[in-house]
């Protein structure tokens, strides 16, 4: 703590490093050390028996094969899915984040309060109450069956709507976060010139709300979209067996069938398929104040 | 809430101080429209809300409280009727406060030295900070669970606290950091000209500066980890968190009084979320 104390004149150099030492020789070993072990175990082949399984090192690729051969359908189904999601949360938190930079007035504070409030219930006990409203005796699927936008014993849980919804739900808040925090920055008297140079309203939402959010939007469908493909407990209430997302697989093979060098391998493919798609995607999109 | 949120809602929580500021002009059609389906997507937030404290009424005829069958206050006057659940929810209240405690520490020193501090590599630290941030949790806890297994360490207790710090340290770090950027830091050398030790202007000066930074992360992490499920799915081996048990009870009975202490969690929360405020209100004027 030496370290805090001391004047800017006498700053001590090994001080800073001491500081950060602690954090990050924990970082190191769990959270730097875990991907490798992982790597490892995908390489690796198992014996013993499920309850008390070995696993010994073989630097065996076969499992990588397997992953994609095996379980092609619930990648795509993750990604799919997932952006979907994503594009429904940027549809739905555009027009509230612009309500509460712009319009709100007074009442940005509550309503930002209002926002954030949802999420201080468990993530679980949102999911089931979707259950509740989606189930097929509920008054949503009885409204939608009786204007007709639902064929009769159409039913919304178990398919993957249902599943895509709760995505959706689930991380929108995360999209909207950002979003207003982007817009919010924009000067106002920005759309006022633009308006004063005669462009209409569309245009000047156009040409400069829609590009000054562009940072908002970037960490938006990142933030909602990494955590929505992993994700595993919507499709688990609200889907079905069609509807299995590759984070299911990965949780059972690692927690029920206990098959460690398959479920490691499907790990690493969910995980470098999201680093190099972020990375693409900050590319195209330019990469100023993520975070 | 999930890992990732924290971020966000510290810069959106970090903004709300400005005065507002409104586009002027009259109000058009257009503009009502905006508002209308700003409104519905506020309504769509609280909807499972409503349902859980509805919920929590209810008075289910079979093991699972998912259809309306009457009202009924039973519920609410004997939360605590399963003590799995009850042992459960203090599990994860211990869990938040242990995780927290260690995490508060590693992380605060990082952001101190992040925000104080010129070192050579104070980049790479701030980049690689950000990246547990970012890395999908059912891979954080996959990754964490094989660590374990080529240990053959068992999981529980102990491996549920280690995933929880490993999470919480940069969420801590970027909160503290976010909050205490822009202070004035001449005041120590002010301190120490005036002849304070350099122990007496920690805790007399840098101290009262950064504290509340420190209870925000606190309150941030202490919410993060009582909510985690993914992660600490992966690592629980047969120790049950309140999470875990609701996951349980998904696949076995669901009691009422699930809703009925997500209900009183969501008040309680309110609740400190409405004093600290009015806390930081005194501080400012």
């Amino acid at each position: 703590m030496a370290g805090v104390a001391s004047s800017s004149r006498q700053r001590s150099k090994i001080a800073p490093y001491l500081m950060i030492l602690p954090a990050l020789v924990y970082l190191g070993i769990f959270f730097v050390i875990p991907f490798f072990t992982l790597a490892r175990t995908s390489l690796s082949s198992t014996g013993g028996s499920v309850f008390l399984p070995t696993l010994t090192f073989s630097c065996d690729s076969a499992t990588y094969a397997e992953a994609f051969s095996h379980y092609r359908d619930q990648i795509i189904r993750s990604f799919t899915y997932a952006g979907v999601a994503t594009v429904l949360c940027l549809l739905m938190a555009f027009p509230l984040a612009y309500v509460i930079a712009f319009k709100a007035g007074r009442f940005k504070n509550l309503i930002l309060g209002l926002v954030i409030l949802p999420f201080f219930v468990t993530f679980l006990i949102r999911t089931i109450a979707w259950k509740t409203i989606l189930a097929d005796d509920g008054w949503v699927v009885s409204a939608l069956g009786a204007v007709g936008l639902l064929p009769e014993e159409g039913r919304l849980l178990s398919t993957s709507w249902a599943v895509i919804g709760g995505l959706t739900y689930n991380w929108i808040i995360f999209m909207i976060l950002p979003l207003y925090v982007s817009l919010e920055k924009i000067d106002p008297r920005l759309i006022e010139a633009s308006k004063d140079l005669y462009s209409s309203n569309t245009r000047a939402f156009r040409k400069v709300i829609l590009p000054l959010s562009m940072p908002g939007v970037l960490a938006g469908s990142m933030l909602v979209f990494i955590p929505a493909v992993g994700d595993f407990i919507n499709a688990d209430y609200l889907g079905s067996t069609q509807t299995t997302m590759i984070g299911n697989v990965i949780q059972k093979q690692f927690l029920v069938v206990k098959d460690y060098p398959n479920a490691a391998a499907l790990s690493m493919v969910l995980m470098v398929i999201i680093l190099v798609g972020v990375l693409l995607y900050t590319r195209a999109l330019g990469t100023e104040d993520l975070v | 809430m999930t890992t990732q949120a924290g971020a966000a809602v510290t810069t959106a929580v970090d903004q709300v101080d400005q005065p507002p500021k409104t586009v002027k002009g009259n109000p058009k059609w257009g503009d009502w429209i905006l508002r209308f389906v700003a409104a519905l997507v506020l309504l769509y937030l609280f909807l499972p809300i409503f349902v859980i404290i509805l919920f929590s009424f209810n008075d289910p005829q079979g093991k699972f409280n998912y259809s309306w069958q009457g009202f009924t206050l039973k519920n609410w006057a004997d939360p605590f009727k399963y003590p799995a659940l009850t042992d459960a929810l203090k599990l994860s209240l211990n869990v938040a406060a242990v995780s927290t405690a260690i995490a508060l520490v590693f992380g605060t020193l990082v952001a101190i030295a992040l925000v104080r501090q010129r070192f050579r590599g104070k980049t790479a630290v701030d980049t690689f900070l950000v990246i547990p941030l970012t890395a999908p949790e059912v891979v954080m806890g996959a990754a964490l669970l094989t660590l374990f297994l080529n240990l053959n360490w068992a999981t529980g207790y102990s491996t549920i606290v280690i995933a929880h710090v490993a999470f919480e340290i940069s969420f801590i770090a970027m909160t503290v950091r976010a909050r205490v950027r822009g202070f004035d830091w001449t005041l120590e050398d002010a301190s120490m000209d005036l002849g304070a030790s350099p122990t007496r202007t920690f805790f007399k000066v840098t101290l009262p500066l950064i504290v509340p930074g420190i209870i925000a992360a606190a309150m941030l992490s202490f919410a993060l980890s009582l909510d985690d499920f993914i992660i600490t799915y992966f690592v629980s081996g047969s120790t049950v968190t309140y999470p875990l048990y609701v996951n349980a009870a998904v696949k076995a009975a669901v009691p009422p009084q699930i809703n009925v202490l997500a209900t009183a969690i969501l008040v309680i929360s309110l609740v400190l979320l409405a004093l600290g405020t009015l806390v930081r209100r005194k501080q400012v004027t």
